[in-house]
């Protein structure tokens, strides 16, 4: 079945997954920036990584017939510097107009601090300049409900189109916080924390299957690049029709991502 | 879409499983000497917010409110990257 990976950090992946991606049917994979499992020491670091993101990847997606996208942002976890966060801001312009650059993200908060907040609306306030979609990554566990509260009261104070705006990483207790503004939803499918694909799949009967994506947030943690074919496989058990899933996997995300100027498929 | 019992052909045996697993998890934990922390405090409270959730809520919801941190402002600095999956409030 043909699906979208949305949220897929490849550099952490091998080559086997990008072919294990291609047979299952993916037809597109997108790359936000993250946190690379240590804090990088330098801006020079973070321009390395952006050259990764915008030429290297695609150019190993293209090998297995993926197109890969990406997006851009210093990831909060990296944020709590403000003054290096600021220094890492300075360089998404040189990149941002490269043909694969989705927008900004993933950004977003991760232990809710005050300079993260500071780093996170910088990061809107560029995406606005630029006219860029953002991706945003909600904290982890006891953490994600007030992250996810204090997220969507900033970006109503920075008054952004919420049509172009995707919070991912939700789950039962934020996904109607953020349905509800009218913000796109992600959910994201791991072996031990966010959804599982059952859970997932609760969450769109009990929320509605309109403007919500599904990804495997696929990195160098514990994590399955094909989780998203498994959810289908699993909505397939509990009944749903062919045009129900391919809705969730290919034509939601393929809906958010073509307001991206360079989302461009072949097919299409 | 599938009924009950559909529902629970897919997903019994699933469930009975983790059960047992919870079940023999707070074995272990009772078992071994030392002091519990409150980690599994806040556990065995969503245990208990699972099986009565609060009005408008799902029982995953009730588990997920009561391991989670419900202050309204952001913290002055972060001192550690991760999280550990209950709030300290919990």
């Amino acid at each position: 079945m043909k699906y979208i990976e949305p949220h897929g950090h490849m550099v952490s992946r091998t080559t086997d997954d990008y072919l294990n991606m291609a047979m299952a049917g993916c037809e597109a994979i997108c790359e936000p920036a993250f946190w690379a499992g240590y804090d990088r020491a330098s801006v020079q670091g973070f321009y390395d990584y952006f050259r990764q993101l915008t030429e290297y990847e695609p150019a190993r997606a293209a090998k297995f017939g993926i197109p890969h996208f990406c997006w851009l942002c210093i990831n909060p976890k990296e944020a709590e510097d403000a003054g290096f966060a600021r220094e890492v801001l300075s360089i998404i312009p040189d990149f941002i107009n490269q043909p694969t650059v989705l927008g900004i993200g993933e950004i977003g908060l991760n232990k809710n601090t005050k300079s993260e907040l500071a780093i996170f609306e910088e990061h809107v306030e560029i995406a606005k300049k630029y006219d860029q979609p953002i991706l945003i990554h909600t904290p982890h566990l006891e953490d994600k409900l007030k992250g996810t509260k204090l997220i969507i009261d900033a970006l109503k104070n920075a008054q952004v189109d919420r049509s172009r705006v995707v919070i991912d990483h939700v789950e039962e207790h934020t996904a109607g916080l953020v349905l509800d503004e009218g913000f796109w939803a992600g959910m994201t499918l791991y072996p031990e924390s966010k959804c599982s694909p059952a859970r997932a799949i609760d969450i769109l009967e009990q929320f509605g299957n309109e403007q919500i994506w599904m990804n495997s947030a696929c990195d160098w943690g514990i994590s399955d690049p094909l989780a998203v074919v498994k959810c289908a496989l699993e909505m397939k058990k509990r009944a749903y029709l062919p045009r129900q899933i391919e809705k969730v996997i290919y034509e939601n995300p393929k809906t958010f991502l073509s307001q991206c100027p360079n989302f461009i498929l072949p097919t299409d | 879409m599938p009924d009950k019992e559909q529902i629970i052909d897919l997903y019994f045996m699933d469930a009975r499983c983790k059960l047992l697993e919870i079940a023999a998890y707070q074995d272990r934990v009772d078992r071994h000497e030392g002091e519990e922390d409150y980690r599994h405090h806040a556990f065995l409270k969503a245990l208990e917010a699972m099986q009565n959730p609060s009005e408008g809520n799902t029982r995953v919801q009730a588990v997920l409110h009561s391991l989670s941190d419900h202050s309204q402002t952001p913290i002055p600095k972060a001192t550690i990257q991760g999280a550990f999956g209950a709030a300290h409030s919990s």
